[in-house]
């Protein structure tokens, strides 16, 4: 299993929440101080640094016009990171393609970042969340449809290498593709989607590309990781998954003693708490099915906000499964126990810094966790690990077995 | 006036290979009638009225209602050719086009297309031209407001005309998000118009009646003679106590307004 260190770089320095509508899209950028601004890039570039001191990994996203994450370029951050880092691996999660006006120049930054980080890119594509409609004045209607004709392009751009090739598809047209460099690591970058249906999840799985799933719990991700292996063995790849190909994102803190790491772990929570956007821009038309979005209009959203609202407490986020928080015995015993329901992943994607987890918080939670933690789960889970449940097919079980062994339950995953 | 339930008759017709939903009603000179985003029933109070003096033939566009959406359908401009084979179709040769909202767009766009083919149009809270500066929308922007701001703007009064979700039954509201979905399909970007349709609209010759309802949050005064302005023969008129939809909220005036221009 690989661990990676994720900070979505937010700029917490807000007026109180009733004063504003929403912390995304119509927000004044006026409450923003660039010099506030820019400490905290050096402040999360450092943090970035000191995981990967630490052995872990570097993952960094992407989104718009919003204070929660104020990095609307990721590749410029991530070129930042690939000459300031010498061996994590550097996973962008990702390029919202379906915003992108031109995948082909996705392709060549992509291609950039990889020549300069000498092949260590792990490159990500996001269909991006409801609310990124309007900043890239991006039609919602289609997004898929967009999303995928983009990443095929852009794989043909990384993998054409004998002069120019073309492509005249439904949404993107390109008569001269010869992309300069080409990218570091042949056949290409390894390509990472996220997706929160089944369909999508099917869908990534028969083209072998690694799942990532945030902060779906433990039935939804359960669901998206069988989906991925249906698709994965539809699509003609064997039986076996293994676990490098799925990835999960929680919030996780680690500290030296339960009521340090459950302060920490609830400012994570900020995350979630801050995330106040009205519905008429969580909800643009077309952004999910005509049946969903129904349900959505008769009132269905209410009912899921309120249910969430009820995990914005330590203890609640962690049996939900979208949170790892307490001492290193009890990280470990939580990430085992999400591992044996959803049925094996093999990469923990870490929001560990959020709101105001300061610096010294932030670091004692990824060195607590990475010295204390992270070997276990690497000596319990190599990536050559088979992901599946015993309910799947017959094939699996024998790996299914092994898996098992490796045993939990032996410390009280939540609270001593 | 009594209005008849289920007044307008219902039936699907294949056109340029679109299956499209068509309400018709009445005997007389034909009126194709262009819906709203909001889009179109067999209830529609104004159709109800109208088909006592004309022939009303009233599509649900493409991906509205229970009308088929191809896949390369994408823009007013796609439904405005779907239309010119319908109109070949019904052999509606010179024909009588009242549009509402993003149906003024389509009517406009066919004007456009087959100037000698249309009679008369009526233009109620018409979209489909960019008529202000770049730094403000001529249009305020329907897929980012709240629902009750939208309510407010589109009807003199909302609290008699807004639908309720809650009670409305799963298929109608099923087909709300669904020409919801379409409209942000073909109006998104540019929003709301097409930049080469006001250059274009010179070529309509036929007398244009612009109505708007004085209450329309959406399409201003100002919004309607600059787009009235682009047409060489056109007038225009304000409906009292109406907001965007005056075929839901005054359908009689509406009816004696359209009757009085297109008898004329």
């Amino acid at each position: 299993m690989k661990a990676w260190h994720f900070s979505e770089n937010a700029y917490p320095y807000l007026p109180p929440a009733e004063e504003y509508e929403s912390i995304r899209v119509n927000l004044p950028n006026k409450n923003y101080d660039p010099e506030k601004g820019a400490k905290l890039y050096d402040r999360f570039l450092d943090e970035w640094l000191i995981a990967e001191d630490e052995g872990m990994e570097i993952m960094l996203n992407e989104h718009h016009q919003t204070a929660t994450c104020v990095d609307p370029a990721a590749p410029i951050v991530l070129g930042a990171l690939a000459r300031l880092s010498k061996k994590a691996r550097l996973l962008i999660l990702g390029n919202p393609v379906a915003n992108r006006r031109q995948p082909v120049r996705v392709a060549e930054e992509m291609a950039l970042v990889d020549v300069l980080s000498r092949g260590r890119l792990e490159c990500g594509f996001v269909r991006g969340v409801p609310y990124e409609v309007l900043p890239a004045n991006s039609n919602p209607v289609r997004m898929n449809e967009r999303q995928w004709e983009a990443i095929d392009l852009i794989v043909k751009a990384w993998t054409s290498h004998d002069g120019p090739v073309s492509h005249e598809g439904r949404f993107f047209h390109h008569r001269n593709i010869n992309i300069w460099p080409r990218p570091y690591q042949t056949p290409h970058p390894p390509i990472w989607i996220s997706t929160t249906t089944p369909s999508g999840a099917k869908r990534v799985g028969s083209r072998g590309y690694v799942q990532a799933t945030f902060l779906t719990g433990f039935e939804g991700t359960r669901k998206i990781y069988e989906n991925y292996r249906q698709g994965w063995r539809e699509g003609g790849r064997g039986n076996d998954v293994p676990i490098d190909r799925l990835a999960y994102a929680a919030l996780v803190y680690t500290a030296d003693s339960e009521q340090r790491a459950y302060e920490g772990a609830d400012k994570l929570l900020w995350y979630m708490r801050a995330n106040k956007v009205p519905f008429h821009y969580q909800y643009p038309p077309g952004y999910m099915p005509v049946p969903a979005m129904a349900q959505v209009m008769k009132g269905a959203a209410l009912d899921q906000h309120a249910a969430l609202k009820d995990k914005m407490v330590v203890e609640k986020a962690i049996e939900a499964g979208i949170m790892m928080a307490g001492t290193p015995d009890q990280v470990y015993a939580q990430v085992k126990w999400f591992y044996d329901h959803v049925g094996g992943f093999g990469h923990l994607l870490i929001m560990g810094q959020a709101g105001f987890l300061e610096h010294d918080d932030t670091v004692h939670g990824i060195r607590t966790f990475a010295r204390e933690v992270y070997p276990r789960l690497k000596a319990d889970y190599p990536d050559t690990k088979i992901s599946g449940l015993e309910t799947e097919t017959a094939g699996v079980g024998r790996s299914e077995q092994s898996l098992r062994s490796a045993g939990m339950g032996v410390v009280n995953p939540v609270s001593s | 006036m009594t209005i008849a339930a289920n007044a307008l008759h219902r039936r699907t017709l294949a056109v340029a290979g679109t299956e499209l939903e068509l309400f018709e009603a009445g005997s007389g000179n034909p009126v194709l009638f262009l819906h709203s985003g909001q889009g179109v029933t067999a209830n529609d109070p104004f159709l109800a009225l109208l088909a006592t003096k004309r022939r009303v033939i009233a599509p649900s566009h493409p991906g509205f209602g229970k009308s088929a959406l191809p896949d390369w359908v994408d823009s007013v401009d796609d439904i405005a050719h779907i239309y010119l084979e319908l109109m070949d179709r019904l052999e509606l040769s010179h024909v009588d086009i009242i549009g509402c909202s993003i149906g003024g767009w389509i009517t406009a766009e066919i004007a456009t297309k087959v100037p000698e083919r249309v009679k008369k149009l009526v233009m109620i809270g018409p979209v489909g031209v960019k008529t202000g500066t770049p730094d403000k929308l001529d249009v305020p922007d329907v897929f980012a407001m709240p629902q009750d701001k939208f309510a407010k703007l589109i009807f003199h009064d909302p609290e008699k005309f807004r639908p309720d979700l809650k009670t409305m039954p799963d298929e109608a509201i099923n087909v709300m998000a669904r020409n919801r979905e379409t409209l942000a399909l073909i109006a998104w970007e540019p929003y709301m118009h097409n930049p080469k349709l006001k250059h274009r609209l010179h070529r309509v010759t036929a007398p244009a009646l612009f109505l708007r309802g004085e209450s329309d949050g959406l399409v201003s005064a100002e919004y309607l003679q600059r787009y009235a302005a682009l047409l060489p023969n056109t007038r225009i008129e304000a409906i009292a106590k109406a907001g965007h939809a005056p075929q839901l909220e005054q359908p009689q005036v509406l009816f004696e307004k359209v009757v009085a221009f297109l008898d004329a």
